[in-house]
């Protein structure tokens, strides 16, 4: 192991950390809303939304996130003229928002099954509950099974958020210069794949260290029920005299 | 007790069958990318093909050798040499002084400059300097004015180049903050982002341009631009070995010498680019 190589090694490879997180959190946002409406859809008990929304988890669920880069980059690629026709040119042109899209669509398909299992969670005592207090429709859902929910599938999707930023390393197959990228290329002017690659790692491992912080101060703070309570001083009252 | 018997005894088999193979009859592994037509890439029925197929197998027989020719991704084809996947690399890979700090090579079985390939209807079809050779190693001048009047006909453009190759280190060095410059994993990949529009020119091999226009997807496309080659780019292309295989390096160098000498590399690349692009002297 050649430290200064690997210092200068760092220092080309975190050039790569905006893109990578850019990618990651664009797609992220994108595939949270997403996945809320997948999950509403599902949980909806109206077919019409309900199986178009099973067929859409089962088929991005289903195939790799690479053919799914691949399919939107290259396989619409050979659609120009129709897709010039329907003015979508701008968008598929650009590799940038070609990764943005297979990112969001893939990870939509993931988090709307997190989502539901969490609404799906909520215990139904709460519920009535809530309706004895004359909550209901949005009021309810805002105040009581939305909370909850989150709260339950927040690890599940704490996990989803890593595997995000783990998955924008495909980006760099459609000329996404990120950290991997950035990596490969330092490998092919350098051949020394061992140290850039440790290096890449080290990146994303300080990354996702990071977000686990992150989403367990999210899950502290959203869990005040679990914490134990601050110290009471007893006080000095006489109860019995 | 019967289990280890027969296992025992299928351990004894094969020592006995590896025992007793001939000795003289060497393998040497091969490594070819498979994916730079038309120079190795694989065929319709899945099985490699190429010049460097065709090179391969007449080398081994001249070497008396028995040869295995497996594909690996270009980016990790040294790396995967240096860790004794295979022996040798024969994968258009050019000699480069950069290269050679990792690994040695044979002596040149090729040569090739490299050109532009764009679209007949674009203002680059007009590039100056098409037609045109120069070498980067002996008229450094010539060459790098032929590369300054390309300049102002590339500014603001994209240009694709496949990753890890000498063409990528062109372009940073020659054409970076002139023109966006793309990396690719392979030179298949360039090709359809070009026919998709994505981006305005490829920078590669002309032996490789030759045969992307042999596609019929290609015909409105024309390959442009001065021919430049040495230098940067390279003594040709050779097998890429291992430093401490002088033995192989060895028997590479007197095989190849032979091919050239006898015509079989020119018919080879007659038949496979069209052009004779064997080295000369």
């Amino acid at each position: 192991m050649d430290f200064a190589f690997m210092q200068e090694a760092f220092l080309r490879l975190i050039a790569g950390v905006p893109l990578t997180l850019n990618l990651a959190f664009t797609s992220i946002a994108f595939g949270a809303v997403l996945a809320m409406l997948l999950a509403l859809m599902r949980m909806s008990n109206i077919k019409a939304f309900d199986w178009p929304a099973r067929a859409y988890v089962f088929v991005f669920r289903g195939t790799p996130l690479l053919v799914q880069i691949f399919l939107i980059y290259y396989g619409l690629g050979q659609f120009r003229p129709a897709l010039q026709e329907l003015g979508l040119w701008g968008f598929f042109r650009e590799p940038y928002w070609c990764a943005v899209l297979a990112l969001t669509l893939n990870t939509a398909a993931y988090g709307s099954e997190i989502i539901r299992g969490g609404l799906q969670s909520v215990p139904y005592n709460q519920v009535e509950a809530a309706r004895a207090c004359g909550m209901s429709g949005f009021l309810l859902f805002r105040r009581i099974i939305f909370p909850i929910a989150v709260r339950q599938a927040l690890p599940a999707y704490g996990s989803e958020i890593i595997l995000m930023v783990k998955a924008t390393s495909l980006a760099s197959v459609i000329t996404m210069m990120e950290v991997t990228g950035l990596a490969a290329k330092m490998i092919s002017q350098t051949f020394r794949a061992v140290e850039v690659f440790v290096v890449a790692g080290l990146i994303y491992l300080v990354l996702n260290f990071a977000i686990t912080r992150i989403i367990m101060a999210i899950e502290w703070w959203l869990s005040p029920h679990l914490r134990r309570p601050p110290a009471v001083e007893p006080r000095l009252e006489a109860a019995h005299v | 007790m019967k289990f280890v018997k027969s296992v025992g005894l299928a351990l004894l088999g094969t020592a006995l069958a590896i025992g007793g193979a001939p000795a003289q009859e060497k393998t040497v592994k091969i490594a070819t990318e498979g994916a730079y037509a038309p120079w190795n890439f694989t065929g319709a029925g899945g099985k490699l093909e190429g010049f460097e197929i065709d090179l391969a197998n007449d080398l081994c027989a001249r070497m008396k050798v028995k040869c295995e020719i497996v594909a690996q991704d270009w980016d990790g084809i040294i790396p995967a040499l240096q860790a004794k996947k295979y022996d040798a690399i024969m994968a258009g890979m050019s000699i480069t002084d950069e290269r050679k700090k990792t690994i040695d090579f044979s002596r040149p079985y090729a040569a090739g400059p490299n050109g532009f390939l764009v679209p007949k209807d674009s203002p680059l079809a007009k590039m100056p300097g098409t037609g045109q050779a120069y070498n980067l190693g002996s008229q450094k001048e010539a060459a790098e004015k032929a590369i300054e009047a390309v300049k102002p006909l590339l500014k603001g453009k994209t240009i694709g180049v496949q990753g890890s190759t000498i063409h990528a280190n062109f372009a940073d060095k020659y054409y970076k903050g002139t023109a966006e410059i793309r990396e690719y994993k392979t030179t298949e990949a360039h090709d359809l982002d070009l026919a998709a529009g994505r981006i305005d020119a490829i920078l590669a091999d002309a032996t490789s341009i030759i045969g992307t226009l042999e596609k019929p997807e290609f015909k409105d496309y024309v390959l442009v631009g001065p021919s430049i080659s040495g230098g940067l780019l390279g003594e040709g292309v050779g097998v890429g070995l291992r430093k401490d295989d002088q033995e192989l390096q060895k028997a590479f160098n007197e095989a190849i010498q032979a091919a050239v000498q006898d015509g079989t590399v020119k018919k080879l690349s007659e038949k496979w680019f069209k052009v004779d692009i064997s080295p000369k002297g």
